[in-house]
């Protein structure tokens, strides 16, 4: 005290305040709250985009792992649906592939370890690990032949040693399945519970040393002779360069027979969910697209993928609205950008989508999509964990989405599961692949057999 | 008689201030983030906006250093702050701090906006500040004997 009254510190204070003032102005503008508008204003056709944000200190908030995971739980389904674990004690189910024969392929991976390039880096991976994220994968294929009361009649591996395996479709005896980093071809002889053959390499595709998007989603065309690969960016926008990016971010057309290329598709961030929409066998994707716009930016979309077509990432995103954060920009590029058909709303993370052409679901899930929301990690509420239901009509979305699975959050936020891959079993119901549960579930109709009942 | 003076007074100061041998890493760290920042603006190359924001990091890390050791200077060389100088030096200190800080912030952003603009300004003043401040903390050595023990 004596010594702050000897100083003449009057005068000295002043800057002093002025800079206190004008720092947690600066502080507060960056960090003020924006009112989250309701995701259901991002669904469909026409989202609702605000302003671009930027951040100072992104919100981090990601649902970490329930300590017991489901336990008993299961589940929570819309009205005359049902739901059961179909089995359990997975490593990391992401996909699933359901064979002619009725066997269920379940591919259990994670991704390969991401670099650190900057001190973001180390607490992003602090984070992802609190919610599961980081879990050792199987890098495996396990074979689930169902028995005809539902349950499992035999389990086994049916392919192991694979490297970030995601992606898997059989043409003919030829089962392909695409890896993080090439795309493997495998003979497939009906009824087989197990592939010993070492395969063979039909292409390589966009892997490591960084790797960020490394699911690589693989659907094979309805004649059996193209193969289309979704290949999602390095990068949230460009941060790793533009460089890296080569081929990435992209829908990847494969010749089967010589395993040529070529880009079906540019600017979609992160595509999976590779599907033809069966009325009229175009092709349809769910992109995961940019974060640290703000919690309502960018909404991530289900689309039709057209030939030639470019989407935006990363200058722009839903068409026209430029990335500031992209330098040097392509105007000749944003100019095209291709509106997307159908937001799914912002952070949800698709990761899973499979149009329903079977009849035993209740008819008002029929003709449509589902579509496996992961889960937001980046937003404040949570957003997305769940499976939601896209009516469609003339081989397009003609309705709002309905929630047909969800329950993986408990009360307090906390994840019993996350869901990722979908697929429709022989007998028509949904399958789920659960990541953070690692469980497979099955949803099928709660009343008797509905048929062709109207 | 001068000579003796200046004795007493080193030494009832109690010699070298111990958070000066912190200063020159945050010093240099947050002066080369100006640099790598200067670099990314002209060439939008990535690397450089990875130095920028490890400087700073290092930097930062540094400057906690600094300030633990300058508040045990303070609790053990108290008469220093009667100094005019004191106080500057040490809101100067407190505001590249602070800044730096924020500048972390924005430095782990993604991509351009990262750096340009709001990065590059606060990195830029983060420098003006240091010089403003260091010079002052040299005139207390200097003119007011601070850590000077002969």
């Amino acid at each position: 005290m004596r010594s702050i009254k000897a100083s003449p510190s009057t005068v000295r204070f002043s800057p002093f305040v002025f800079t206190c003032v004008a720092l947690s102005a600066v502080a507060l503008s960056g960090c003020q709250e924006e009112k989250i508008a309701d995701p259901s204003t991002q669904i469909g056709a026409n989202p609702v985009l605000p302003e671009p944000q930027q951040y100072l200190l992104p919100p981090i908030q990601i649902a970490q792992a329930a300590a017991a995971k489901w336990g008993d739980a299961v589940p929570t389904v819309a009205h005359g649906l049902r739901v059961e674990a179909l089995a359990k004690d997975f490593e990391h189910p992401r996909q699933i592939y359901v064979l002619p024969n009725g066997d269920i392929l379940v591919v259990e991976a994670n991704g390969p370890k991401a670099p650190v390039f900057r001190p973001k880096d180390l607490i992003t991976g602090l984070v992802q690990s609190f919610a599961g994220a980081k879990e050792k994968g199987g890098n495996r294929i396990t074979l689930l032949r169902p028995n005809a009361d539902g349950g499992v009649e035999q389990r086994s591996v049916f392919l192991d040693h694979l490297n970030s395996p995601f992606g898997v479709a059989l043409a003919g005896h030829d089962l392909y399945v695409a890896d993080t980093d090439k795309l493997m071809r495998y003979p497939y002889v009906d009824g087989a519970t197990r592939i010993t053959d070492p395969g063979t390499k039909l292409t390589d595709l966009p892997g490591g040393p960084i790797d960020h998007h490394w699911t690589k989603s693989l659907v094979a065309s309805p004649d059996g002779s193209k193969l289309y690969v979704g290949v999602g960016s390095n990068s949230n926008i460009t941060e790793n360069g533009i460089a890296v990016e080569f081929e990435r971010a992209a829908i990847w057309e494969i010749d089967r027979a010589t395993g040529a290329h070529r880009i079906f598709a540019s600017g979609t961030r992160n595509p999976t969910g590779l599907q033809f929409e069966p009325q009229t066998g175009a092709l349809w994707a769910i992109v995961n697209e940019r974060d640290e716009l703000g919690p309502n930016l960018v909404p991530d979309y289900l689309t039709s993928v057209k030939d030639g077509g470019f989407y935006g990432w990363p200058y722009s995103y839903f068409g026209r609205h430029l990335d500031p954060r992209v330098m040097p920009q392509r105007p000749d590029l944003v100019a095209k950008a291709i509106v997307p058909d159908y937001a799914l709303s912002s952070h949800v993370a698709p990761l899973g989508l499979t149009f329903y052409t079977a009849s035993k679901l209740p008819p008002v899930y029929h003709g449509g999509a589902f579509v496996a929301e992961h889960g937001s990690w980046d937003r404040s509420p949570l957003n997305g964990y769940k499976v939601v239901y896209v009516p469609f009509s003339d081989g397009k979305p003609s309705g709002p989405a309905q929630d047909v699975v969800t329950g993986f959050l408990t009360a307090d936020d906390h994840a019993r599961g996350r869901p990722v891959g979908l697929a429709i079993d022989k007998t028509g119901s949904l399958l789920i692949a659960d990541d953070v549960g690692d469980t497979v579930w099955r949803v099928s109709s709660s009343g008797p057999m509905t048929g062709d009942a109207r | 008689m001068s000579m003796a003076n200046s004795q007493t007074t080193a030494l009832t100061r109690g010699g070298v201030p111990l958070h000066r041998l912190f200063i020159p890493f945050p010093i240099v760290c947050f002066t080369g983030t100006l640099l790598t920042d200067i670099a990314y603006s002209l060439t939008d190359e990535v690397m450089w906006e990875r130095f920028s924001i490890w400087l700073l990091s290092a930097g930062l890390v540094m400057a906690a250093f600094a300030v633990i050791a300058g508040i045990i200077d303070l609790l053990f060389m108290r008469r220093i702050l009667r100094q005019h100088p004191a106080w500057f030096h040490i809101l100067g200190s407190i505001i590249v701090v602070a800044l730096s800080a924020l500048n972390v912030m924005v430095h782990s952003r993604d991509a351009y906006t990262a750096v340009v603009p709001q990065g590059l300004i606060l990195s830029a003043i983060v420098v003006l500040v240091m010089i403003v401040t260091n010079w002052t903390g040299r005139g207390m050595i200097y003119s007011d004997g601070v850590g000077v023990t002969r």
